[in-house]
């Protein structure tokens, strides 16, 4: 079991998600962030005035899966959110201990799928 | 003798001051006669002024709020742009000197003009600028501020102006007894196809339309504020009074309370049409719906407000509120048309239907419609002339959007769009300090 977490820009959610639903993948979290890599920041002007706008918008996106759909989850990531720009974003996969579902406590690999 | 010659003296004087008073209450008349058109217009004219408010509110409410200080921009500019157009050529065209009825030519620049024609720029202009507006809605969220700009400038320079001599002016389609009191035509069918052809040179928002396969699913885009909207509709509805009673244009034709009173009860009778229809159709009652059912009522009646009685207004506002709610989602649906806020519908749709209304609900001493009596003339020549404007404006709003699509390019990249007009075309956030979703 993985929790991939990923953060992207956030006009690319449509197309994540679209290429999350081709590879059969319906599960998703999506969280607003702030956040900046190396990209920096960008400029707006108020009034004729720069602003600097240091933290930028970025969508969190966590998806938990087991084993066999971790290379399907970041192929759909990779490909939704891939505009070969700085700021597109990165991916983190973490291994997951235990998840349970609340309704029925089912637990394990049953509770993700 | 003396006694007579003293009575005659008497009476003499007496009917010379009495013609003296009489003259002078008559210049008194006339003077108050100007004064109350002056008064009653220039005010008319500041509320069809505030219905820009209520354009940019409908809009701004309707769509996305990435967007929101775009929309505000271009109702800013088109009523600005569009003022001075006017004052240089476009009232010349409209209300110049006509020649062969299709177009007038003189008054450039309202020379020398007096009291009189300042007062008629005046409530002209704010007209003139309800036409350009009417198109923003329909192009909202995917157009270059730059290219709108020139557009605005072209409409009411040019397109407003020819057909507004045709009907108002003293142009052919006057001269045949076409009735248009204060604008279905002049005014909401311009725009509103001006609408149409701008919405269909830019083509749909990004993830409106869905192709899968063979098929294509319309994907509602919700707007952001709807008490905004709603604001912006009750502010229409209130700028609709100058509109219409203002159309008079005279303050003491008493007529403006039988306009007020057809206003208001077609506005009605249109949102209980839309509301009725959504309900039927969706399971419930559609708000943003409904909201465009008052709009279409009032564009309905605006031709026939002066003519008609108050049961011929409702029944005018009810079929305009169940058009808007058919033609919104056969244009969606079926054409695959995106107009964000319905202008199409509301203003191109609903403006033919009030003026074709007018032929069949007519009741006045020269204008008679079927329904009472008048025959079919009537509704011929308003049949007429609705299609003929339509079909002038289709052709040269194709032709200006066709020039300004090569030259400036009419439409914003994809990833501009993604990231919303506010920062791609004025580097700027409408909404600091609130979490923005642009995810769609």
């Amino acid at each position: 079991m993985k929790l991939i977490i990923a953060y992207i820009q956030p006009e690319k959610l449509t197309a994540v998600k679209q290429a999350l639903y081709a590879r059969q993948i319906y599960k998703i979290s999506v969280t607003n962030a702030m956040g900046c890599g190396q990209q920096k920041g960008y400029t707006e002007t108020y009034r004729g005035v720069d602003i600097e706008v240091n933290l930028l918008k970025k969508l969190r996106i966590e998806i938990a899966v087991n084993d066999a759909f971790v290379d399907a989850t970041v192929a759909a990531i990779l490909a939704g959110a891939e505009s070969g720009t700085i700021g597109d974003g990165k991916i983190f996969i973490l291994p997951i201990e235990e998840c349970v579902r609340i309704r029925n406590k089912d637990s394990g690999e049953r509770a993700i799928g | 003798m003396k006694k007579r010659r003293t009575i005659m003296t008497g009476g003499l004087a007496v009917v010379g001051s009495a013609a003296l008073w009489a003259a002078e209450v008559q210049s008194t008349l006339v003077l108050h006669q100007q004064a109350i058109d002056m008064i009653w217009l220039l005010f008319a004219s500041t509320l069809v002024f505030f219905m820009q408010a209520g354009f940019a509110m409908v809009e701004t409410g309707l769509t996305r709020a990435k967007n929101a200080g775009n929309i505000i921009m271009k109702n800013m500019m088109d009523f600005s742009v569009g003022a001075l157009v006017f004052w240089a050529v476009g009232y010349a065209f409209m209300y110049g000197n006509s020649q062969g009825g299709l177009i007038g030519f003189s008054q450039f620049f309202i020379i020398d003009a007096d009291t009189t024609l300042m007062r008629d720029w005046m409530f002209q202009v704010v007209f003139a600028a309800t036409a350009a507006t009417i198109v923003s809605g329909a192009m909202a969220e995917r157009t270059r501020f730059s290219a709108y700009l020139a557009y605005s400038m072209v409409i009411s320079a040019c397109i407003y102006p020819i057909s507004g001599h045709w009907i108002w002016g003293g142009g052919w389609l006057g001269q045949l007894g076409f009735h248009d009191f204060a604008g279905s035509t002049v005014v909401h069918a311009v725009g509103g196809t001006a609408a149409l052809v701008g919405a269909l040179f830019l083509g749909p928002r990004i993830g409106k339309y869905v192709i899968q396969g063979d098929t294509i699913t319309s994907k509602a885009i919700l707007g952001h504020n709807l008490p905004l909207a709603s604001l912006g509709v009750f502010i229409l509805w209130f700028g609709w009074y100058g509109f219409n009673a203002g159309s008079t244009l005279s303050g003491t034709d008493a007529n403006m309370a039988t306009i007020a009173v057809t206003t208001t009860l077609a506005a009605s009778s249109g949102a209980v049409g839309a509301m009725g229809l959504s309900w039927k159709q969706f399971g419930k009652p559609d708000v943003s719906m409904t909201l465009n059912g008052a709009l279409a009522g009032l564009v309905g009646i605006t031709a026939g407000t002066a003519v008609v009685t108050p049961l011929g207004a409702i029944i005018i506002g009810f079929i305009a509120g169940l058009l808007v709610v058919v033609s919104v989602r056969y244009i969606d649906i079926r054409l695959h048309i995106d107009d964000p806020v319905g202008a199409v519908s509301v203003h191109g749709i609903c403006g033919v239907w009030g003026t074709i209304a007018v032929g069949l609900f007519a009741r006045g001493d020269a204008v008679r419609g079927l329904f009472y009596g008048g025959g079919l003339r009537q509704l011929g020549v308003q049949t007429l002339g609705a299609f003929t404007v339509v079909a002038w404006v289709l052709v040269s709003s194709t032709l200006l959007f066709f020039l300004i699509t090569r030259t400036l390019g009419l439409r914003v990249d994809a990833d501009h769009e993604l990231a919303g007009l506010d920062l791609s075309e004025h580097s700027t956030e409408s909404y600091s300090g609130f979490q923005i979703f642009t995810t769609m």
